[in-house]
């Protein structure tokens, strides 16, 4: 077995400020990454570089042995829409908040080609019955929705066409907790049953703890501590991590 | 009012063809206009900008379409211009008389005469034929353009083949109104490749569009585009597998020719309702009547 | 017997020929001369030109008689000419560092090198009526032309250069290549400055006005300071080929504004002023300061600054609808005939309506018909009648 995805020593910065450097990892077929931080931390640079909405300055990034910044941009947006996907943290910037729930989660399917309206339609409403919203709300707009299924709709929007690669960058921010709960439950069956890999960036531990089975610590933009989960969790290595685990305990 | 109404109009004023270069616009311009007319032949459905000059009509009147005309036209040319297709519409009437006068060129209402055909909103129902030029007139040469206001954004979703939004909009009518909502300016693919915006022809004449034998070119003065659709190219409009597209038109047949298939123009004869249907075509209505074909309000010279 | 109307021609020969008259307005009152407008209307006559794009006063004041005073029509006129014209080549560069001087005043200092010079400005005027205008053949009285102000020839430099010198303004170099020119390449997006100022030069005064004014009101804010504005001739030259270097051709009068403002700098950059620029032909200081306005709204990109979402802010939003000939234009084609878009969306709605009808539940169709109004307002028949049939 290969890993799905492979970076190498990649980099970053914006002038003179550093966004991410150094960054190195395997991604699994199935394996859930989890990359924690605090705000600054270069988290949110290194998901935009992989998910190809940044240009990195350096390094390599391997998707099944294929080079992505080496890639013309139909070829990478042709990924984007096939391929990969990618979940906001604002459902806002993932959906089309003019278009109704069907035409939302229908896009991605009429973007490769779908051309049956019935079958596009069909396939709509079964994915608002796997992110658990009701089907007669599929001509409603997203607007008219809560941010919890908001941000369920966004899910299914994405997973629609069935993708490899899934990015998600902090899923369960700016939600309730209750709303939040849900959601990770929901997360955690679609990631197993699709067989899912995930780049989840999150500051939230206990999402971490949930979501994935490996997690890179970053601050000032360095990885400064990988390892699985538990191990990162339970028995931190590095000062830094150390701090952030029990600065989450205490709460 | 009455007595203004009554006074003479003034004589014809002299040509302006000899103030003004053949066709109005210079030559450097007007090799300009050729190229991006060719660079639009060799990509089909290509919006290629242009450096659109300010004419002495206003944008949105069909400049877009009088410059492409200028660039093409010969003095060997016989020129028909219809708006609604109508020869005799006041912008029809303004813009032909804009060549008469510069470019001194015969004009002609037969479809079949003529070379090179300026129309505004419609496609001749008489199919044209090789040799032919149809240039349209265009005012948002843009199909993407109230989906995403942003030029940039939009050329970028060309480049790149992005076009799932359109699907988007088509999908939205339908789960909306039980139908695809567009009924003039329907969008459609050329040669397999570009998004193109017919210009605000019904999309009845849509089929027309597709494997024609005459070159039809676009031009969006205000806008600054020019693209084409080269003959015998295929053109498709945007539809679902289970909701084809088919093209429509009122449910009558034209009350002076009798025609049952050409595109209608609904005309309200009193206050109580009536209305008759008239062909708005009028070049094809006439020519119909000539040769004896009669329509429901025709068939006795009786009010 | 339906006839389709006919007859545009004759309508349009009418329509023109009576345009000529009211144009000319009642005979027993002198008719304006081209020369008259131009010396009397000259602030009506520099718009012309400015959003014209075409220097020539005679030419403007005649395309305002033309368009019985509608400034925009004029406007029009002039574009439509200006693009029959041959081009000879491009000027040298216009010198505004060295014009002959009218109106320049600074609102950043109180004096300057070159002094402040008022100049014929309606500033300090109080908004009354002047009824002795009206009385016909009454002279204004004669101005008194002071001496000393006679001869200042002197230089005035740009009181910018002045800061520029101390370091407190941004650099501003000169670019080395030729720009594009809006009027004979397409305008592509995203435009570089050079591109915006040409438009916003040539772009609607009362939009561009509008535009300034919003960010004054917090559209965009740029706290902007009148560095200096200028109005007066600049000599135009032309670099002859063969003769190898620049000769004067002429003169024009230009408005140019340079506007101060304020910038925090950023961690790479010490704090410094930056700049608005305005510059339109002819006397026009309201569009000079407005176009400096919007000018520096449209660098918050280059500059590092937040894009507030400001109409100033977005150059897409502000070049494609600056140009009243465009605008207007498009506005207006709406009242030509759509009787084809229009038939097919009846079409499609009466379609969409019947569908409708059939598929609502029975019970709602023979909806309770209010009571009949009383009979002291018969109600009209037809229109009644239409609805029954449908």
């Amino acid at each position: 077995m290969s890993p799905l995805l492979r970076v190498e020593s990649l980099g970053k910065s914006y002038g003179a400020r550093l966004g991410c450097a150094e960054v190195s990892f395997d991604l699994w077929p199935g394996e859930v990454l989890g990359i924690v931080g605090e705000s600054g931390s270069g988290k949110s640079t290194l998901l935009g570089c992989l998910a190809g909405h940044l240009a990195a300055d350096s390094g390599r990034i391997l998707y099944r042995g294929r080079d992505t910044r080496a890639m013309s941009e139909p070829e990478r947006r042709m990924l984007a829409r096939t391929e990969w996907a990618f979940v906001h943290q604002n459902p806002r910037d993932g959906l089309r908040m003019g278009v109704s729930a069907g035409g939302n989660v229908g896009e991605r399917l009429m973007a490769v080609g779908a051309r049956n309206y019935g079958q596009i339609r069909a396939a709509a409403t079964d994915w608002l019955g796997r992110v658990e919203i009701a089907a007669t709300r599929i001509d409603d707009r997203p607007r008219q929705f809560s941010g919890g299924m908001q941000q369920r709709l966004q899910i299914a929007r994405n997973l629609v066409t069935g993708p490899r690669l899934v990015f998600m960058d902090e899923p369960t921010g700016g939600l309730d907790v209750s709303v939040q709960a849900r959601l990770l439950d929901l997360l955690r069956g679609l990631v197993r049953d699709m067989g899912l890999s995930v780049v989840i960036v999150t500051h939230d531990l206990a999402v971490a703890r949930l979501l994935a089975d490996r997690l890179m610590v970053m601050k000032d933009g360095h990885v400064i501590e990988q390892g699985l989960t538990d191990q990162v969790l339970d028995d931190p290595q590095a000062a830094y991590t150390q701090l952030l685990v029990s600065s989450v305990l205490q709460v | 009012m009455t007595a203004r109404a009554t006074r003479k109009a003034r004589p014809e004023r002299p040509a302006m063809s000899e103030d003004y270069n053949f066709a109005y616009l210079d030559e450097d311009t007007k090799r300009m206009i050729r190229r991006a007319l060719l660079k639009g032949i060799a990509i089909p459905g290509y919006q290629v900008p242009f450096a659109s000059r300010e004419m002495p009509m206003p944008y949105g009147w069909g400049t877009g379409g009088v410059q492409v005309t200028a660039a093409c036209l010969v003095p060997e040319d016989r020129l028909k211009v219809i708006d609604q297709g109508a020869d005799d519409t006041t912008n029809a009437v303004s813009i032909r008389r804009f060549f008469e006068r510069t470019a001194g060129v015969a004009t002609t209402t037969r479809t079949r005469e003529a070379t090179l055909i300026q129309t505004r909103h419609r496609i001749p129902e008489e199919p044209l034929r090789e040799g032919q030029i149809l240039v349209y007139q265009v005012p948002i040469p843009e199909p993407l353009r109230f989906l995403e206001p942003r030029e940039s954004e939009t050329r970028r979703m060309h480049a790149l083949e992005d076009y799932g939004l359109m699907h988007v909009k088509l999908y939205e009518d339908i789960a909306r109104h039980g139908e695809i909502a567009t009924s003039y300016a329907y969008p459609v693919r050329v040669a397999g490749r570009h998004v193109m915006d017919p210009s605000p022809i019904p999309k009845f004449d849509n089929p027309k569009l597709s494997g024609n034998a005459a070159i039809q070119l676009f031009g969006a003065g205000r806008e600054q585009r020019i693209y084409a659709v080269p003959p015998w190219t295929q053109v498709v409009s945007l539809d679902f597998e289970d909701h084809p597209f088919t093209p429509s038109k009122a449910d009558a047949a034209c009350d002076l020719c009798g025609a049952a298939g050409s595109y209608l123009d609904e005309v309200i004869t009193d206050d109580a309702g009536s209305r008759m249907f008239v062909c708005s075509d009028t070049d094809y209505c006439t020519t119909r009547q000539a040769e004896g074909h009669r329509g429901r309000l025709n068939r006795e010279e009786v009010a | 017997m339906y006839v389709a109307t006919k007859g545009g021609e004759r309508a349009i020969e009418a329509a023109h020929a009576w345009l000529a008259e009211e144009r000319r307005g009642d005979p027993a009152v002198p008719e304006l001369s081209v020369a008259q407008i131009r010396e009397q209307m000259s602030l009506a006559v520099n718009r012309v030109m400015a959003e014209g794009s075409l220097h020539d006063p005679d030419l403007a004041a005649l395309a305002i008689k033309q368009a019985r005073g509608d400034l925009i029509e004029a406007i029009f006129l002039i574009r439509a000419y200006r693009t029959t014209l041959p081009r000879f080549g491009a000027s040298v560069p216009v010198d505004t560092a060295r014009m002959a001087i009218d109106r320049r005043i600074s609102a950043t200092f109180k004096d300057v090198p070159g002094g402040q010079v008022l100049g014929p400005t309606f500033d300090y005027s109080h908004r009354l009526l002047d009824f002795a205008l009206m009385a016909e053949g009454a002279p204004p009285p004669a101005p008194t032309r002071d001496p000393e102000t006679a001869n200042t020839a002197a230089p005035a430099p740009h009181v910018l250069a002045l800061l520029d010198r101390d370091g407190l303004m941004e650099p501003q170099t000169d670019g080395a290549e030729t720009p594009p020119d809006l009027t004979r390449s397409p305008l592509e997006m995203p435009a570089e400055r050079a591109l915006r100022l040409q438009a916003l030069a040539r772009g609607d005064e009362g939009f561009i006005l509008g535009l300034a004014y919003s960010t004054q009101r917090g559209y965009g804010r740029t706290h902007a300071f009148v560095g200096e504005l200028r109005i007066g001739r600049c000599i135009v030259e032309m670099e002859i080929p063969e003769l190898g270097f620049a000769v004067g051709i002429g003169e024009i009068e230009l408005t140019e504004c340079e506007t101060v403002n304020q910038f925090t700098g950023s961690k790479t950059e010490p704090a410094q002023f930056t700049r608005g620029y305005g510059l339109v032909p002819g006397q026009s200081e309201r569009k000079a300061i407005a176009m400096s306005l919007v000018d520096r709204a449209l660098r918050w990109e280059e500059l590092g600054e937040d894009n507030t979402g400001a109409p100033a802010q977005d150059a897409e939003f502000v070049l494609s609808h600056c140009d009243n000939i465009q605008a207007t234009g498009f506005l207006e084609h709406i009242k030509l005939p759509h009787y084809v878009d229009f038939q097919s969306e009846l079409e499609l709605i009466r379609r969409l309506r019947r569908e409708a009808v059939a598929a609502a539940p029975q019970s709602a169709a023979p909806a309770a018909h209010s009571a009949p109004a009383p009979s002291s307002s018969p109600a009209p028949s037809s229109p009644a009648k239409g609805e029954a049939a449908e």
